[in-house]
């Protein structure tokens, strides 16, 4: 059974729909992307499903439970990192985990936390004298300190710089690693590429797609293109046979072949019984950019 | 021990690391009191106060000043800011409610308020010889309930402003009122009668704090002695100030 069921959800302020219709399912042990542009309804979507709003129309299960009628459950299991969710500036890093860990029946021990999260040495630091990185990771600390089954993650790099964010991605990865499943909620398209398994992409409060990365990139319908220098010479037929590649080309002394699917192992495959080792080898392939562009036709930024 | 508690003492100790309100709040009404009395003709008895002294007639307004900077100035500011910068709704993710650390903020302010009253009782007591008040059940009751109404409004002014620069300004006004009314800014005994039988009856209630604190006949003179009955419709409407404006501002706060 589905961690998380969201079926048609639908939630308006005012005159302005937030979420019009989304529906998705989160499987156990999965990072679950919901991706889209600024304003797509990201954020009123995982607010509905972590309890924080009652949606308008739909319904929502998470572990088997109502999101609003079991907040007081939900709570205990489910760890949120929001946006624009600050600390007291002045609370020390310590302090906050220590005090967040005592509202969970069943607390991870927030001391291993600190180390694992790298904070160890901020730990007598005030919130207000954290850097954006440091700060960010205290707030996936508290999201994690009542050991939760599933977490919640909204925005999770923004504003840091491009070091702290690959830091934060291997940290996700650790996370799901160790058993939680993931939400995480992101405008980053590389992001969402690199850590995600599956996606739904979200455009003016609708589902566009929900599929893989790969998936959803194959359905740009974009050709990949592999260039590499092959060690000995090369007879084009070797590669033009393969089911996945629909063009052999030379330029700059280069190979150049272009196929769908899952062109790269068919060809390094090939290359390798026959032994010639592809030298300069590069992918130019679909990004999610693409894919976004054509499953709603609109540009992404 | 209880969450509340947990959070009391956590908030507590970010009270005491803020230096405005811990030096404003509890500590400036001692000081200001304490440099008055430094100054002969307020510390002695003199014919203007029907043989009063000013440091004895202006004490109470110390009570009301330490009253005033924590409940209009720091508490609206710290639940703005909360909500601004949404601290509350990083806790409303958790198995704890948010008003769990509004509680808290309250409970803070109160004790900050005690040690404050505490310290201006002790400093006259045993610097300018005001006596220790004549009355401690009523003057505990009066100061309660003072503070009660005080820091009720200051809530519902943070309930409802839509920024902490909002909650600031509106605080700050019902701050001038309410420090004019105490008798803060000019010894209500230079007021015209109207204003100081206002001041009666505007939060937290600066004459019934004086009468409970001393018994001295000219003091008494000066501002008017009370009888039961008017004590008791002034506690009574403090303690109506705190009830009402503390039910609205629980009902209207709003969480971001």
């Amino acid at each position: 059974m589905a961690i998380i069921a969201v079926e048609n959800l639908h939630k308006r302020y005012g005159h302005k729909v937030a979420v019009d219709d989304v529906s998705f399912a989160v499987e156990e042990g999965e990072i679950f992307g919901i991706l889209g542009p600024n304003g797509a309804g990201k954020t009123t979507t995982v607010e509905s499903v972590t309890g924080l709003r009652r949606p308008d129309r739909g319904s929502i299960t998470v572990l088997g439970l109502d999101p609003r009628r079991d907040r007081a459950e939900l709570r205990q299991r489910v760890g949120v990192q929001l946006q624009q969710s600050r600390l007291q500036d002045k609370i020390t890093v310590s302090e906050a985990l220590a005090l967040y860990s005592s509202y969970y029946r069943h607390p991870a021990d927030w001391r291993q936390l600190l180390e694992r999260l790298g904070l160890a040495d901020q730990r007598h630091t005030r919130y207000g004298k954290l850097s954006g990185g440091q700060q960010q990771r205290l707030s996936i600390a508290l999201a994690l300190v009542g050991s939760p089954t599933v977490a919640v993650l909204d925005e999770l790099t923004t504003g840091l710089d491009p070091q702290a964010r690959r830091d934060t991605w291997d940290l996700i990865e650790q996370v799901r690693a160790s058993g939680v499943t993931i939400v995480l909620v992101t405008h980053f398209m590389d992001e969402a590429e690199r850590l995600c398994d599956r996606l739904a992409l979200i455009d003016a409060g609708r589902v566009a797609a929900l599929d893989t990365p790969a998936g959803l990139i194959a359905r740009a319908g974009r050709e990949q293109r592999v260039r590499f220098t092959p060690s000995t010479p090369l007879d084009d037929a070797l590669l033009s046979g393969l089911d996945e590649v629909t063009s052999v080309r030379r330029g700059g002394g280069q190979v150049i072949v272009t196929g769908t699917g899952d062109l790269l192992h068919a060809l390094t495959s090939v290359l390798a019984r026959n032994r010639i080792v592809a030298h300069d080898l590069r992918i130019e392939q679909a990004s999610l950019d693409d894919a976004f562009v054509a499953l709603t036709g609109r540009s992404y930024h | 021990m209880s969450t509340l508690l947990r959070i009391t003492i956590v908030e507590a100790r970010l009270f005491l690391r803020e230096p405005t309100a811990a030096i404003l709040g509890v500590l400036s009404p001692t000081i200001i009191l304490l440099v008055l009395g430094a100054v002969p003709a307020l510390r002695e008895p003199s014919k203007e106060y029907d043989g009063a002294r000013f440091v004895e007639l202006w004490a109470p307004s110390a009570l009301v000043l330490g009253i005033g900077v924590v409940a209009l100035q720091h508490i609206p500011g710290v639940l703005a800011t909360y909500r601004e910068h949404g601290v509350l709704r990083r806790v409303s993710t958790t198995p704890v409610h948010p008003g769990t650390l509004l509680l808290a903020q309250l409970v803070v302010g109160l004790v900050a308020c005690l040690v404050a009253g505490a310290l201006v009782v002790v400093a006259a007591w045993l610097v300018l010889d005001v006596p220790l008040p004549r009355h401690p059940w009523t003057f505990l009751a009066a100061f309660g309930v003072g503070f009660g109404a005080v820091l009720s409004l200051g809530t519902l002014i943070a309930a409802v402003a839509p920024s902490s620069r909002v909650a600031g300004g509106l605080a700050t006004l019902v701050y001038m009122v309410v420090m004019f009314a105490g008798g803060v800014f000019l010894p209500r005994f230079l007021m015209p009668d109207a204003l100081v039988r206002m001041g009666d009856y505007t939060p937290p209630g600066v004459q019934a704090l004086l009468t409970a604190w001393s018994d001295s006949p000219a003091v008494l003179a000066t501002v008017g002695a009370e009888t039961g009955s008017t004590r008791i419709v002034q506690l009574a409407i403090m303690a109506g100030v705190a009830i009402v404006a503390g039910a609205a501002a629980a009902r209207l706060f709003r969480w971001e």
